[in-house]
């Protein structure tokens, strides 16, 4: 047991950061708002073609750099400080994780040497219970045909590639549930981008108008895909809970700048106690969730490596629920309170508080809520069906 | 980063796992599960007999350094010593001063005739110990002690006099370590030495103070003129301070880890009420019941990283946040288990005020945020030493 990054971790962690404090800026980041529905391409393609990270996390038999998710996720901290717009999310912890637990070597040699390579993002159409799965798959002949919708799906209009769960006619809860890999350019396949409340990061609605898919477009064994599909967005939410706790930091680190500047009654106002005793909580929920995320990637690196720590894995839903709930809940305290310690400024479009607290609300709501997680915890810790 | 033990671990468990089941048993096994915070006042006796067991099989001191008589043990099996110390019901430790506070601050500034005089009594479980930090007029400004000490006529021997307060099992303790103003007319935290004080003397006066909780752990201690040889100063005259700081320092360090696994026995009972008495189907308080059981995860993740950082004694992040993250984690908990009590929870064990240890758990609580620094000071401290924001005006 050893509880601290690695050297190497720490130098992943500076050069992200060195990056992204320049490419991903606040005037970075409010062009990016601009743009209707797509991520800036140049920046798209720097991370993936000079920085290679969406090569971290792909096994080097697929071309990948073949790191551990605790990289992937020491790189995640540092996209949600500088709220990165970019495929990057959902290509490396959604796709990503969802295509190394599969069972079919020439989906995964294709799709995860392309998302290696930088010429492809993924991404997952999330379904968090077993009835959210609504799309049919009807057997066809040699394949399967998809109908349905699935009404967002995150950078859904982006990706080249969209993991989409579907279930076989008449099947019900976890049973009858397939994961086909579907090509962004599969005939039948409409993707509408969604005009979202958090601008940046995009969401789609996904339509697929009797979509035809041979056996070769299945993840894994059909109708057996749930627990590969459960596993992915729990690590997925991982993923996302690392990002939280970037935003979260940031949120606090802007606060006490622009405090320690800001002058009241002859002095800063970071000196009044009442300031400082709710930077001092904003703190204490930063970093009880940091504890919380550490630990989760560490059980996602775990359910990844093919040499896993059994006792480990099985920590998953528990791991997964503490730090996405932790998480959650650090990132919207310190967006809010951010607001409200810059004082009226803190209300305008101008400074950059309100960015961090629309980011917040909308990684609360996706792949699971801080109840959501607690629930299934609960039902976890009562030996209940879960 | 790494989590998960080796299989050299997992047979250390197996070992301390053997051992405690093997011996707490006949004379020791009422005391499982009891003692610690809250509970200190149940089978004082007993307990000691019990750390005399644990000392005998070399339990004691398990993460000191081999040269004090320690098991030199690693942060991992450390880890497992308590996971299975709680699992097997291990009662509340009457040697943690000692073994926490007293041992670490000796192998850091006593001298090796110190270490090798006081650390034996505390390592086979002979010697107890209480802390003689707070006063009357020195709580959350622990640096305005008032105690005395002045050297006698001989120099020989420290003459000790004033008054402490909330002094945990001073009434079961053989030592006090005392913090006390030596240099006369120095003021805060210049002119302070640590000195070490045997109990055992007329001129010590203990009186418990009865807490809200009706029962006594906390006690004012009065020392008047009482005598401590000069070598039991710890560090040289006016170091008092600085020792006395880094001895908090050590109480973040294991000692956190033996502490989260009485939470969690505690945590442990409040579920098992929760699916007996229906609460667990509760949709709100399976929430909080989550909500208590991640909190608790989030602790020890919290503790792993005090372990793992460097071991500088300068305070990391998460050690500056930890007892202001421990202390309202512990008093939700305890209002959580009054809530699932329900009804049941207003009711007495028996007259005049006995208490369940649920029922106990949430009066001792209230404690939790005061004692050890106060949350208000706690968060004084995380924003000026953690967040560099600007210090609080101090009258001196």
């Amino acid at each position: 047991m050893e509880f601290a990054f690695t050297d190497e971790q720490l130098m992943i962690r500076d050069s992200a950061e060195r990056f992204l404090a320049q490419a991903s800026d606040s005037q970075a980041v409010r062009a990016a708002l601009r743009r209707a529905d797509d991520y800036d391409p140049e920046l798209c393609r720097r991370i993936g073609q000079e920085l290679y990270w969406p090569a971290l996390l792909v096994p080097e038999a697929f071309g990948g750099m073949g790191l551990g998710f605790v990289e992937l996720a020491v790189l995640q901290e540092q996209c949600g400080r500088f709220l990165l717009g970019s495929p990057l999310f959902a290509t490396s912890c959604l796709a990503t994780p969802a295509l190394m637990l599969a069972d079919n070597p020439a989906l995964q040699a294709r799709w995860l040497g392309a998302i290696a390579a930088g010429q492809a993002c993924a991404t997952l159409a999330c379904a968090l219970q077993p009835a959210r799965v609504q799309v049919q798959a009807v057997a066809d002949g040699d394949g399967y045909r998809l109908h349905g919708s699935h009404a967002q799906v995150i950078d859904g209009a982006q990706a080249d590639l969209l993991l989409i769960p579907a279930r076989s006619p008449g099947s019900t809860g976890e049973q009858g549930i397939s994961l086909f890999a579907v090509p962004a350019d599969t005939p039948g396949l409409m993707r509408t981008a969604l005009p979202t409340l958090d601008q940046t990061r995009r969401l789609a609605c996904i339509e697929l108008r009797q979509v035809h898919l041979g056996d070769a477009h299945l993840l894994c064994a059909a109708g057996q895909a749930w627990p590969l599909l459960r596993d992915a967005q729990r690590i997925g939410a991982i993923g996302l809970a690392a990002e939280q706790l970037g935003g979260a930091q940031q949120a606090l680190d802007l606060t006490l700048a622009y405090i320690s500047e800001r002058r009241q009654f002859g002095r800063p106002i970071a000196s009044f106690q009442a300031i400082k005793h709710r930077c001092a909580d904003m703190m204490l929920q930063v970093e009880c969730a940091r504890s919380a995320v550490w630990y989760a990637a560490c059980v996602a690196r775990e359910c990844l490596a093919a040499d896993g720590d059994p006792a480990v894995r099985s920590e998953l839903l528990a791991a997964a629920a503490t730090a996405k709930a932790h998480a959650s809940e650090a990132f919207f305290h310190c967006a809010a309170e951010s607001i409200q310690l810059h004082g009226g400024v803190g209300f305008t479009w101008e400074y950059d508080p309100h960015l961090y607290f629309k980011r917040a609300r909308a990684s609360e709501q996706m792949l699971g809520t801080p109840a959501w997680h607690r629930e299934r915890l609960a039902a976890q810790l009562f030996g209940e069906h879960a | 980063m790494k989590i998960g033990f080796s299989s050299a671990d997992e047979s250390f468990r197996q070992e301390i796992a053997g051992w405690l089941a093997a011996h707490l048993q006949g004379e020791f096994a009422p005391l499982r599960f009891r003692g610690g915070p809250g509970d200190e006042h149940s089978f004082p006796n007993e307990r000691k007999a019990w750390e005399r067991e644990l000392a005998a099989g070399g339990w004691v001191g398990v993460g000191w350094q081999p040269e004090d008589g320690g098991r030199g043990l690693s942060i991992s099996q450390q880890v497992i010593f308590h996971e299975e110390y709680a699992r097997a019901g291990g009662p509340g430790r009457m040697g943690h001063i000692g073994e926490g506070l007293v041992g670490p601050t000796l192998a850091a500034f006593g001298t090796p005739a110190q270490r090798q005089r006081l650390l034996p009594g505390i390592r086979e479980g002979r010697e107890f110990w209480c802390q003689g930090y707070s006063e009357p007029g020195a709580g959350s400004d622990l640096a305005n002690v008032q105690t005395r000490a002045r050297l006698d006529a001989a120099g020989e021997r420290w003459l000790i006099s004033g008054q402490k307060v909330w002094t945990s099992l001073a009434h079961e303790a053989d030592w006090c370590f005392v913090l006390a103003r030596t240099e006369p007319g120095s003021v805060g935290h210049h002119g302070l030495s640590f000195l070490l004080v045997p109990m055992a003397q007329a001129q010590i006066r203990v009186q418990p103070i009865v807490q809200l909780t009706g029962t006594s752990e906390f006690n004012e201690v009065f020392f008047d003129q009482a005598q401590t040889s000069t070598d039991n100063l710890v560090g040289q005259p006016g170091e008092g301070w600085k020792i006395a700081m880094a001895l908090l320092g050590f109480e973040r360090g294991v000692s956190t880890l033996g502490q989260q696994m009485q939470f969690h026995n505690e945590l442990a009972e409040v579920m098992r009420i929760a699916q007996a008495n229906g609460a667990a189907g509760d949709p709100l308080l399976r929430q909080r019941i989550a909500q208590a059981w991640s909190g608790l995860k989030v602790l020890r993740y919290n503790s792993l990283r005090m372990l793992s950082g460097p071991q500088d004694g300068n305070l990391g992040r998460e050690a500056m946040i930890y007892k202001l993250a421990w202390s309202n984690w512990h008093a939700e908990l305890g209002k959580l288990a009054m809530d699932v009590l329900g009804d049941a929870g207003e009711v007495l064990e028996a007259a005049p005020y006995r208490l369940s240890r649920l029922q106990s758990l949430f009066l001792f609580t209230r404690s939790d945020t005061i004692y050890g620094g106060s949350n208000e000071i706690q968060r004084n401290v995380i924003a000026e030493r953690a967040l560099g924001m600007p210090r609080e005006p101090r009258s001196r």
